[in-house]
């Protein structure tokens, strides 16, 4: 079975945002920069897959250089192979989706992980425009999945409950939290991660449908009032909630 | 621009809140941009609540009803909106950030090779132009965009954009066909499973949420009674989630759940930077921590410092005291 898992590199959840000289992006010094926690998800999914029934692992990524940090990550879990396309322009979701879609192609994979969301954009886009490029049914913010031989069932998460969905391999899976926890590397693993080769591939397609033309921060709350201490307060926020904020 | 298409999800036909805030800010857009709009619907049995959207100004609702459709397939739902947005010769797809339409948007995105703006909490029309602004890290940020292909989409977050009622607008109803073949599912629902009949805390007005202040799961039933008081949704941080509290359906934060309702109360909450990525948004938040220095009394607009134990209780019976006169 071919196992491919796609991951982005994303500021650490803990960054605080400051917006870059170009006023459209975010300033990257100081920043952080961590697999997506969706995508190791995905990973760990991926490598559960392989452990179950056999099969070769590929993890891809398109960005910067920087980017192979996230596939030595993903190598140190477990992950055999490797594929970055590397673009120094910002790619807009489609864009990305489409330089995937087209490396996939060659690959060819029975399955294909995604994280549900990057959690830098926040696009929740990726994993679905290539699998509608592809050709390929997909299940979203998945949180339980069984594959028995080609046929896959999964649950995911809807507002107040869950859907059973089920489809044919090949298929597109993009994970929610709760579908496993992801392990940790072991220092071998680790080890191994930094002498890996890493393949790079040049973007087969750089025109962006988005255009970004200013980001703002949102506007600061002036400090709110502790309207007290302890149960004694309780009357007055109640009042305070009906008759100031007016939202009771 | 010359039209907007609108796809109003719904549920056992039953068309969500969030369906009639799409409908409402598409009629906006193209009145904004002198065209006209038609809503969607996707379904078996919908040509029944197709005449509910003339409240907020549909005159025109095309309808794919059939009992194929009667349980969601992204495949073949994704298809009938590309292809009824080819057919009216739409140039703008409104739909709202749901499950459903995060799952059909991106599609229909490569379908059209149109553009999407996911998420937008803001729109605007100028010289002709839409602009849409969207969070980015998770609230942390919002970046204004604008869409450079010929077929553009926006999809809404819930409970942002309040529906506008129109009077004196009747819709007509249209059936639209639609050529399926089993290949158009080859993904689909086979089963709901309501894991409660609460409303989720992304479509929720009101949401109390509850952290490890609460000092144990035996406890969360204040958080609960409370949210039930008030009309709305029970919450959670990570902390409790990841305790095993409380399932992660329920987490609010960078990666939970993002909300935004008219009030947010949290309950033992520190205020992490990742759960206030989740609901800083919210436009009154209410924070009840013992520890006057913790950062979510920051983003408060009002806070009691105390034990939540004794407080949360005291709220909610005042709620129901003053809710029942
Ligand atoms: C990658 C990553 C992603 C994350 N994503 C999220 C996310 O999506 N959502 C999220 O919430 N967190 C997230 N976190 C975790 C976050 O950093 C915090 O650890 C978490 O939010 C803390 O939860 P808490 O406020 O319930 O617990 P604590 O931080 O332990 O706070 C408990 C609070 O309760 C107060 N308290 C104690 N006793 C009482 C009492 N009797 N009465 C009143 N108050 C009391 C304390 O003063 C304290 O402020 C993430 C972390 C990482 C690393
Ligand atoms: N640059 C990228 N390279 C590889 N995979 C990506 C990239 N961006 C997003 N993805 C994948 O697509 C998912 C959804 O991302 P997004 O649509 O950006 O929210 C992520 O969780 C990743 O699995």
């Amino acid at each position: 079975m071919k196992i491919a898992v796609c991951v982005s590199q994303v500021p650490d959840t803990t960054t605080k945002v400051k917006i870059g000289a170009d006023g459209k992006t975010i300033d990257p010094s100081g920043v952080t920069y961590i697999i997506n926690p969706y995508d190791e998800l995905a990973v760990e999914a991926a490598l559960q897959l392989k452990e179950k029934q056999g099969g070769e692992t590929i993890v891809l990524t398109a960005g910067r250089d920087s980017s192979k940090e996230v596939i030595k990550k993903s190598y140190a879990m477990g992950i055999e192979k490797g594929i970055l396309i590397k673009s120094d322009i910002e790619m807009d979701s489609y864009a990305v989706a489409r330089n995937l879609a087209d490396v996939l192609k060659e690959i060819n994979p029975d399955i294909i992980f995604f994280g549900k969301q990057s959690i830098d954009y926040d696009d929740s886009q990726v994993g679905l425009l290539v699998a509608e490029m592809l050709g390929l049914p997909s299940i979203n913010v998945v949180v339980s999945l069984n594959i028995e031989g080609s046929k896959v069932t999964a649950e995911r998460e809807i507002e107040g409950g869950k859907e059973v969905v089920e489809a044919t391999l090949p298929a597109v899976i993009c994970a929610q939290r709760g579908l496993n926890s992801p392990r940790y590397p072991n220092l071998k693993g680790i080890m191994q991660a930094k002498s890996k080769p890493i393949e790079e591939r040049q973007p087969s397609y750089t025109e962006n449908k988005i255009e970004i033309l200013n980001m703002t921060l949102p506007k600061a709350k002036s400090k709110g009032k502790i309207v007290g201490t302890d149960v004694a307060a309780v009357g007055e926020l109640v009042k305070l909630l009906r008759e100031e904020a007016k939202v009771i | 621009m010359s039209k907007v298409l609108v796809f109003v999800d719904s549920r056992d036909n039953k068309i969500k809140n969030s369906g009639f805030e799409a409908a409402s800010k598409a009629v906006n857009i193209a009145s904004e941009l002198g065209c006209e709009t038609e809503a969607l619907l996707i379904g078996s049995g919908v040509s029944s609540i197709a005449g509910s959207l003339g409240a907020y100004g549909i005159k025109k609702a095309l309808v794919a009803d059939d009992p194929k459709l009667e349980k969601y397939s992204t495949t073949a739902y994704s298809k009938i909106l590309a292809d009824a947005c080819r057919s009216a010769g739409a140039d703008v797809i409104i739909l709202s950030a749901t499950s459903m339409g995060k799952d059909i948007s991106p599609r229909v995105s490569a379908k059209l090779e149109a553009g999407l703006a996911a998420d937008c909490t803001e729109i605007r029309t100028e010289g002709g132009n839409i602009y849409a602004k969207r969070p980015v890290y998770a609230g942390k940020a919002f970046i204004e965009v604008k869409i450079n292909s010929a077929v553009k989409i926006f999809s809404l977050r819930p409970n942002v954009f309040k529906p506008v009622t129109i009077d004196g607008v009747t819709t007509a109803a249209e059936n639209v066909s639609v050529e399926l073949t089993d290949a158009d599912f080859s993904s689909q629902v086979k089963e709901i499973v309501v894991s409660n009949e609460k409303l989720d805390v992304t479509e929720a007005n009101i949401v109390v949420s509850g952290g490890r202040g609460l000092k144990g799961p035996e406890n969360f039933h204040l958080v609960e009674e409370l949210a039930k008081v008030l009309g709305g949704s029970a919450g959670a941080s990570r902390a409790i989630v990841d305790a095993g509290w409380r399932p992660h359906s329920e987490q609010v934060g960078q990666t939970g759940k993002t909300v935004s309702p008219s009030l947010y109360i949290a309950v033992g909450i520190s205020g992490a930077i990742q759960h206030l990525a989740g609901m800083s948004s919210s436009k009154c938040i209410v924070a009840i921590n013992k520890d006057k220095d913790a950062p979510i009394f920051q983003v408060a607009d009002y806070g009691i410092v105390g034990d939540a134990l004794e407080i949360v209780p005291a709220l909610t019976e005042e709620f129901k005291k003053v809710l029942s006169n």
